[in-house]
């Protein structure tokens, strides 16, 4: 566990060492004191479990943009939250406009798919134009470059969008076939979550699709293997950076659809920077880059943040456990960071690109 | 008539809906009808209708700078400026028409023709490049179910809502009356003034180019003043309120806004100032140019110390309201100061500064506190926290530096502003309610005290914030120029190659983080005593992002530069309300044009500015 150089100390991995210790030891103390009082019964574990692992779905699919992204341009992406936010707080006036003519509840598949298309698309017009006008200019300079761009994207999508549809939260309406729980002994699953996950994993699976098994796919394999090759092999890159950027932003754009039926406080302008954040750290958990990986780290931190404050937090005694749960995430980026920049799955992430 | 080559209206045509689509962006976030609440010149022109004449004008001299390389004489460039406005008023009128009630089946119509065009479009240019006719059959299928979909759901939005108004929440009626130029009742009319006045702009545009070099300059100069002094007009009488008597001032101002009179006057003396200018400053520069190095030291100095006295005098010269914006520029040129050792010296892209600034804060808040979260209940005063606050400021940048020794660009951009947010989280949470109070804060923080006075007022906290920024300034500038200074360097460039120069990297890093945090710890307690209680909502990302743009916009690694970019970013906001609702939105999109078309900042420093020129790596190549 230690690494000792031979020939010289290097205290910055001794405190590192210390560190990783004493996040290990509360860890450890903090689930033995949980566990060992048995406040939190079996089923509802599992119920948290279940509620995780459909929050991290939603991180997962907004986790894909910045994989994609990440893969082919190596740039982080940071606006990529706003673009998962413009497509969730446009959608509400449709979800209002087809519950107010009733359709919603009579058609609800067809309306909600009617939702996520339209989410997908304006947050996909939203990447390509962010890609056209403030990356595109920027490719090829400095790697901090295109990361302040984004960071002021992101905050221009922000409050443009507080500009056109205004500052207030605005809530999804109630889908009634969503409402209910799945019950499975003293277990109950809200039907909700299940329709989360399920629907998350249909587009998982069309993205993988997408790109193991078609022409396209396979250009951007290419490009993100190596731009130059793939030029001389006829690959008109522009176009492929271009059309990662929409589906990235096609993904961000359902994410906030089912988000929004997900949670029940609704949307507004700001929605997108936190989920940004953690869906990044999503991305980095699985190995950023890496596909498969951001699937899986997306539903590992949600699962993860959801168990995290009752399992840890409270069992050292840290009142009010569950207002700690963004801290959780940004640990985990922290820790993800420090102790495994390659991520779960990444083994390509070498020096160079950390 | 080279006019017509496709190249150069094509030009001309997407300058001019560049513009159309900035006014109706600005229209459409709100920014056009809160700018026009604040009139320039009394009962003649607000800072809204300023705006919507501003783009077709600078479009139209931009154009016919560009146009003027083709050299086809005057009247194409007259033409090309007319095209410009009407481009410029395009999307407005028909957006106008959309949302008038008697059109709205314009809009019907268009959402529904809007598919097959699009798809038409796209396939048609696919089968000019040569595609089969089966895929670009496929492909204008493909597009037009996409495009289809979004207009059907616009369709029914808008059918269902039944207005633009309720999704766009900010084309209402104060917007369509500053557009249509107060002819809301008529809309015809009021889309005529429109296309006209904005025609005649861009005409104005193409004028100004065409005029001799020394009156436009002289014009613009003019212009230039008349516009600002009357958008700040409300600063500017509060100004003069310090040293003019009333009866003066009122023929000047009617309440805040520039009288018609005074403002045709101030025009007239600062064009005929510019004029001079245009006509001798060039001698005059090269007469200081010709001095001797002594004389021109000499110069300098009386320079300097003239600034000197101004900055001691300030206080008096603005005024208690105009202080407090001081004070608060003062914060933030601290906070610049000190980030910029990180960023701009060693290349460090730290998105968590407002660790320090909370960290800070607190300290003073928790130590010096009168109120039931007081530690010592008076018993430290402001003098003695300050110190600790630096300490503590420095001590939080250096744990947090630790585990991200080993981190470059990004990776590091993103974990301190993860440190960051947890800091905000931790910062409101109930765990740490005992001790910082949670969402209330610390209240009932006592006023500084100085030699048994107590400095309450903006006017006398400004002295303090003076201090802490030349003592800063001081220690920038001559880091600048360390063994240290130049270790930050050397890693800003290319932290392998300075590890090979034998630098300890990590200690030097470490050294820029704890140095960076020490400033914000000081902003800190500043903003907490000027403020006198601490709630955690002050310490967002927002202030890391305040911090970062005004380096950004200022220059990076330039102190002149992070003074003038508080004192735009901060100031400006501050001192014209109507823009503090876009400040963020003016922020990102400075960001993204400043690194696009001026990534050295406003007063660039030499170093990045040579950098650049001579294609070394500039300051934010660090992390390659």
């Amino acid at each position: 566990m230690f690494k000792w150089k031979t020939d010289e100390f290097s205290w910055v991995d001794f405190t590192i060492d210390i560190l990783r210790i004493l996040i290990v030891l509360g860890v450890v103390v903090g689930a033995w004191n949980t566990l060992s009082s048995g406040r939190i019964s079996f089923a509802q574990w599992v119920n948290l479990f279940a509620a995780g692992l459909s929050q991290g779905s939603i991180y997962a699919l907004i986790a894909l943009g910045y994989t994609l992204v990440y893969g082919i341009l190596l740039m982080i992406n940071f606006a990529h939250g706003e673009v998962f936010m413009a497509g969730a707080f446009s959608t509400v006036f449709l979800a209002e406009a087809l519950n107010r003519t009733g359709f919603l509840n009579e058609q609800p598949l067809l309306a909600i798919l009617l939702m996520i298309m339209f989410a997908g698309l304006v947050s996909m017009t939203v990447a390509i134009l962010l890609e056209r006008v403030a990356y595109r200019p920027l490719r090829g300079s400095p790697r901090l470059v295109p990361l302040i761009t984004a960071i002021g994207a992101s905050f221009f999508l922000q409050y443009t969008f507080r500009g056109l549809y205004g500052s207030g939260f605005k809530a999804y309406p109630q889908v009634r076939i969503l409402q209910g729980a799945i019950s499975i002994g003293d277990i109950n699953i809200p039907v909700v979550q299940v329709f989360v996950f399920g629907s998350a994993l249909v587009l998982m699976l069309g993205l993988y699709w997408l790109v193991e098994r078609t022409r396209v796919g396979k250009a951007m394999r290419a490009v993100s293997e190596n731009k130059e090759v793939a030029r001389l092999m006829g690959i008109d890159i522009d176009w492929v950076i271009m059309f990662t950027f929409g589906v990235g932003g096609f993904l961000a754009g359902s994410a906030g659809v089912i988000n929004g039926m997900f949670r029940p406080q609704g949307v507004n302008f700001f929605m997108g920077f936190i989920p940004g954040i953690k869906a990044f750290t999503a991305a980095v958990l699985g190995g950023i880059g890496n596909i498969p990986g951001a699937m899986l780290g997306g539903l590992f931190l949600g699962v993860i943040e959801a168990i995290g404050p009752n399992l840890v937090l409270a069992g050292l005694g840290i009142p009010g456990a569950n207002q700690l749960k963004d801290v959780i995430a940004f640990t985990m980026l922290v820790l993800v960071l420090i102790f495994r920049p390659q991520g779960i799955l990444g083994e390509r992430l070498s020096e160079q690109k950390a | 008539m080279d006019l017509l080559r496709s190249q150069t209206s094509q030009k001309i045509l997407i300058f001019g809906l560049f513009s159309g689509a900035f006014i109706l962006f600005t229209g459409a976030v709100g920014m056009i009808a809160a700018f026009h609440e604040r009139e320039v010149v009394d009962r003649f022109i607000s800072l809204g209708q300023l705006l919507l004449l501003m783009a077709p004008f600078v479009t139209a001299y931009y154009v016919s700078r560009q146009l003027s390389d083709f050299d086809e004489g005057k009247a194409p460039l007259l033409i090309s400026g007319v095209i410009i406005g009407l481009m410029t008023a395009l999307p407005s009128i028909i957006l106008l028409l959309f949302n008038a009630d008697e059109y709205r089946f314009l809009l019907d119509i268009c959402l529904r023709v809007i598919p097959f065009v699009a798809a038409s479009l796209v396939a048609w240019r696919m089968h000019r490049a040569g595609a089969e006719t089966q895929t670009a059959l496929g492909i204008w299928l493909m597009i037009a179910f996409l495009v289809g979909i979004v207009t059907f759901s616009f369709a029914l939005i808008f059918e269902i809502k039944g207005d633009l108004r309720t999704v766009l929440v900010n084309i209402d009626r104060d917007w369509v009356e500053v557009v249509t130029f107060d002819n809301r009742n008529d809309l015809m009319r009021g889309i005529g003034t429109l296309g006209l006045v904005s025609m005649a702009a861009g005409l104005a545009g193409s004028l100004l180019y065409l005029m001799p070099a020394v009156p436009r300059r002289a014009l613009v100069y003019g212009l230039s003043v008349t516009v600002l002094v009357g958008a700040f007009g409300e600063t500017v009488r509060l100004v003069l309120q310090e040293n003019l008597d009333r009866d003066t001032l009122r023929e000047i101002f009617r309440r805040d806004t520039l009288r018609q009179n005074a403002a045709l006057a101030l025009f007239v003396i600062s064009t005929a100032a510019g004029f001079l200018w245009a006509m001798y400053g060039s001698q005059a520069r090269a007469r200081f140019g010709d001095m001797k190095t002594s004389q021109r030291r000499t110069v300098n100095i009386i320079g300097l110390v003239l600034f000197v006295i101004f900055m001691l005098m300030l206080p008096w010269l603005i005024g208690r309201t105009l202080s407090d914006v001081a004070v608060t520029i003062g914060i933030f040129v601290l906070m610049g100061l000190g980030l910029n050792i990180a960023i701009g010296l060693a290349g460090l892209l730290d998105l968590g500064y407002l660790t320090n600034y909370a960290v800070g804060a607190y300290i003073l808040a928790v130590l010096t506190s009168i109120g039931p979260l007081g530690l010592f209940k008076g018993t430290f005063t402001f003098w003695m926290v300050i110190p600790l606050a630096l300490l503590a400021a420095m001590f939080a940048g250096f744990i947090f530096a630790v585990p991200v020794l080993r981190m470059r660009g990004d990776y590091l951009a993103i974990a301190t502003l993860g440190f960051g947010e947890i800091i905000g989280k931790l910062a409101i949470s109930d765990w740490l309610k005992p001790l910082i109070g949670g969402a209330q804060g610390v209240q009932a923080i006592p006023k500084p005290i100085f030699l048994g006075a107590e400095l309450k007022n903006p006017e006398q906290l400004y002295y303090i914030v003076l201090v802490a920024s030349l003592v800063t300034l001081f220690v920038s500038i001559r880091l600048n120029n360390s063994r240290t200074g130049r270790q930050w360097m050397a890693i800003r460039e290319d932290e392998d190659v300075a590890t090979a120069m034998g630098i300890d990297t990590a200690r030097a890093k470490l050294l820029a983080f704890t140095l960076s945090a020490a400033t914000g710890g000081v902003a800190g307690a500043i903003f907490a005593a000027k403020v006198g209680t601490v709630f955690p909502n002050s310490f967002t990302v927002f202030i890391s992002i305040n911090v970062l743009s005004l380096i950004i916009v200022g220059g990076i690694a330039s102190n002149p530069g992070i003074v003038v970019g508080a004192i735009v970013l901060i100031g400006m906001p501050e001192l014209l309300r109507e823009f503090s609702d876009f400040r963020f939105l003016m922020y990102g999109a400075l960001l993204i044009l400043m690194m696009i078309k001026r990534p050295q900042g406003l007063i660039p420093s030499k170093i990045v500015t040579h950098e650049i020129r001579t294609g070394v790596k500039p300051a934010l190549a660090a992390a390659e």
